[in-house]
């Protein structure tokens, strides 16, 4: 009797651990068919003349160089505003603000525009940005709205950061008579740096890959944007709006890695910084 | 005395240190002797600069605020015109015919959000067990990134993989078009799995491991401990998690339309095609005008309110664990 308790014990264990192992095998089989797929469809799509080129006639042959340079334009603009106020907001939370109403008034706005639809985002800039405040369908009004959407993220990888420096690497700054903002400016914030900046980096590929913010902020033209009141394409648009019409699929396969690739590229880059400073660190 | 403050931070200095708590303030300077040593100047260069970090963090309070004003005003007049009710429950959406009930697309809504949780769900708990209990530190190596990498997937990538991949393999499978809650289910489990699982596994390395050990030495096996001991523990994190990644399943847009079928109608069937309410935006936005316009925007006031309660929630059963433990 106690033997075969034993016994179902065991065999219990080896098929719920064998379950949480497939749970496992198949998150990451997801990645990689969706990798492989788009990465197999979209690498013979990839020339020079694809990234450098403009698209030309009703199918969008061609290049997509206008919708690149959108991209990173409004992706550039719009960390150019956020990083700022985020990490300046980030401070406040992590070292200045006591727990009281307002502090918890702040965390629960960031948790509710972190958790704001992407589409409500977009309807917001169309309505404040585009219309509101008169600056029609232009990179500045996309990089404003997507502001809103990056701002809770920044926030809080930056919070997190400045939390994770040591105490008594501030008690020391203080016993030397620094003020809290000469410590904060040039001893905890330097010392968070590398993981602020990964939390940052992580943030413009999540811009870079938005949809539905730009295209009621930015519209949809091609056009290759010089002054942020120019409007424009991105990728992401561009990507959808040919594969919802179905036209120029070789032109989506091609738009998607390379889109993949640039996202793949930032996280990358950012696991580097995190992972070299780990080890600085260690 | 008692009511002085610290020139460099602003906060009270206590007179006494008894409270445990208080010990960081403890070894600072006596009040009078900092103030000789601080100039006012720098006092106040202080004091602005804190509240110039003040009005940063309040920009976030100013987006909410100024969300609910902008989408709140244009999409207002419709919840005035129709009425609340008509709006909110009437089933009909054909706003050409003035038709502006929006409860078809508020069950379809919903239909693919339990479906998608109920498939992503257990796949993002599965891995986030398997990331903090199971594997060893290689497999670790492995299947962490690879959660990342879902995460930094832009959506309208999901999408466009839903349709030219997983499309034709359900309506070979299934027939029909392959446009259906059936694919956006597993287009949705799989985006809302890195929301899930992060957070279940910050939730599971916060149980002490004091508790593991005790399981183990009372004879439990792993699975046992995992079912009977820390999933019980981390509970309160697993619910925030799930409803964060409803949220997210909820608010989905791009993934979706590619790959919903855009009908208007509660579908007949799992393979058949539908419309939700984050969809009908992208779909009517291009030529929508007047009340339709407004309506659309009278949508988008119904997804928010739907979220800020998802997040509303998870302070609430948050604060509910606090006080239980």
């Amino acid at each position: 009797m106690q033997t075969r308790e034993r016994m179902n014990k065991r065999v219990t264990n080896a098929i719920a651990l064998s379950v949480i192992w497939l749970a496992a095998i198949a998150t990451v089989a997801a990645l990689g068919t969706i990798l492989v797929y788009v990465f197999v469809n979209g690498i013979g799509q990839i020339t020079p003349s694809f990234i450098f080129t403009w698209p030309h006639g009703v199918n969008m042959e061609g290049g997509i160089w206008p919708t690149i340079q959108a991209t990173i334009y409004v992706t550039g603009l719009s960390m150019l505003i956020t990083t700022p106020i985020a990490v300046l907001a980030a401070v406040y939370l992590a070292e200045y603000a006591v727990q009281g109403r307002l502090v918890s008034t702040i965390r629960f706005a960031a948790d509710s525009l972190a958790s704001v639809p992407s589409i409500v985002m977009g309807l917001f800039g169309l309505a404040a940005f585009v219309e509101g405040m008169g600056m029609r369908l232009s990179v500045l009004a996309a990089a404003l709205a997507l502001s809103f959407l990056l701002l809770p993220i920044i926030v809080r990888t930056t919070e997190e950061s400045i939390r994770a420096v040591p105490k008594y690497i501030r008690w020391g700054s203080y016993g030397l008579g620094a003020s809290k903002w000469q410590t904060v400016s040039r001893i905890v914030l330097p010392s968070a740096m590398p993981r602020i900046t990964t939390g940052v980096i992580l943030a413009a590929g999540r811009a870079m890959g938005e949809t539905a913010v730009v295209i009621y902020t930015m519209g949809t033209m091609i056009n290759a944007p010089v002054s942020p009141l120019d409007p424009g394409r991105t990728m992401p648009v561009h990507l959808m709006l040919m594969a919802q019409e179905g036209i120029n699929m070789p032109g989506a396969y091609g738009t998607a890695l390379l889109l993949v690739l640039m996202v793949l590229g930032f996280n990358l880059t950012a696991r580097y910084i995190g992972r070299r400073n780990r080890r600085m660190q260690g | 005395m008692s009511d002085s403050h610290d020139p460099r931070t602003g906060e009270p200095i206590p007179e006494m240190c008894t409270d445990p708590k208080s010990a960081e303030n403890a070894p600072r300077p006596p009040a009078r002797q900092a103030l000789m040593t601080i100039s006012k100047a720098t006092y106040f260069k202080e004091a602005a600069l804190k509240n110039l970090f003040l009005v940063c963090a309040c920009v976030a309070v100013a987006g909410v605020a100024l969300i609910f004003l902008f989408v709140g005003l244009e999409g207002w007049p419709i919840f005035a015109k129709v009425g609340v009710f008509n709006f909110l429950g009437g089933l009909k959406w054909y706003p050409t015919k003035q038709f502006f009930g929006i409860l078809t697309l508020i069950v379809n809504s919903m239909l693919a959000m339990i479906g998608a949780l109920a498939i992503g769900g257990p796949l993002a708990v599965g891995t986030a067990v398997f990331l903090s209990e199971v594997a060893s530190p290689r497999m670790r190596e492995i299947v962490r990134p690879a959660v990342e990498l879902l995460a930094g997937i832009p959506s309208v990538v999901y999408g466009f993989f839903g349709l030219v991949m997983l499309r034709p393999i359900v309506a070979h499978l299934f027939g029909g078009l392959g446009f259906g809650l059936f694919t956006v289910w597993m287009i949705l489990a799989v985006m809302i799995v890195p929301t899930i699982a992060t957070l279940t596994e910050d939730a599971l390395r916060s149980v002490p491991d004091g508790i593991r050990e005790a399981s183990y030495a009372m004879g439990a096996t792993k699975w046992q401990t995992i079912w009977r001991v820390l999933l019980p523990a981390a509970k309160i994190g697993i619910i925030d998690a799930i409803i964060l990644g409803m949220g997210r399943a909820i608010g989905e847009t791009m993934a979706v339309v590619m790959v919903a079928g855009n009908a208007r109608v509660i579908p007949d069937g799992i393979f058949k095609p539908f419309l939700t309410l984050t969809t009908v935006i992208v779909l009517d936005m291009p030529y929508a005008a007047g009340d339709h316009r407004t309506a659309l925007f009278g949508v988008a006031i119904v997804l928010f309110i739907i979220s800020m309660i998802f997040v509303a929630a998870i302070r609430v059963i948050s604060r509910f664990g606090k006080g239980m433990s």
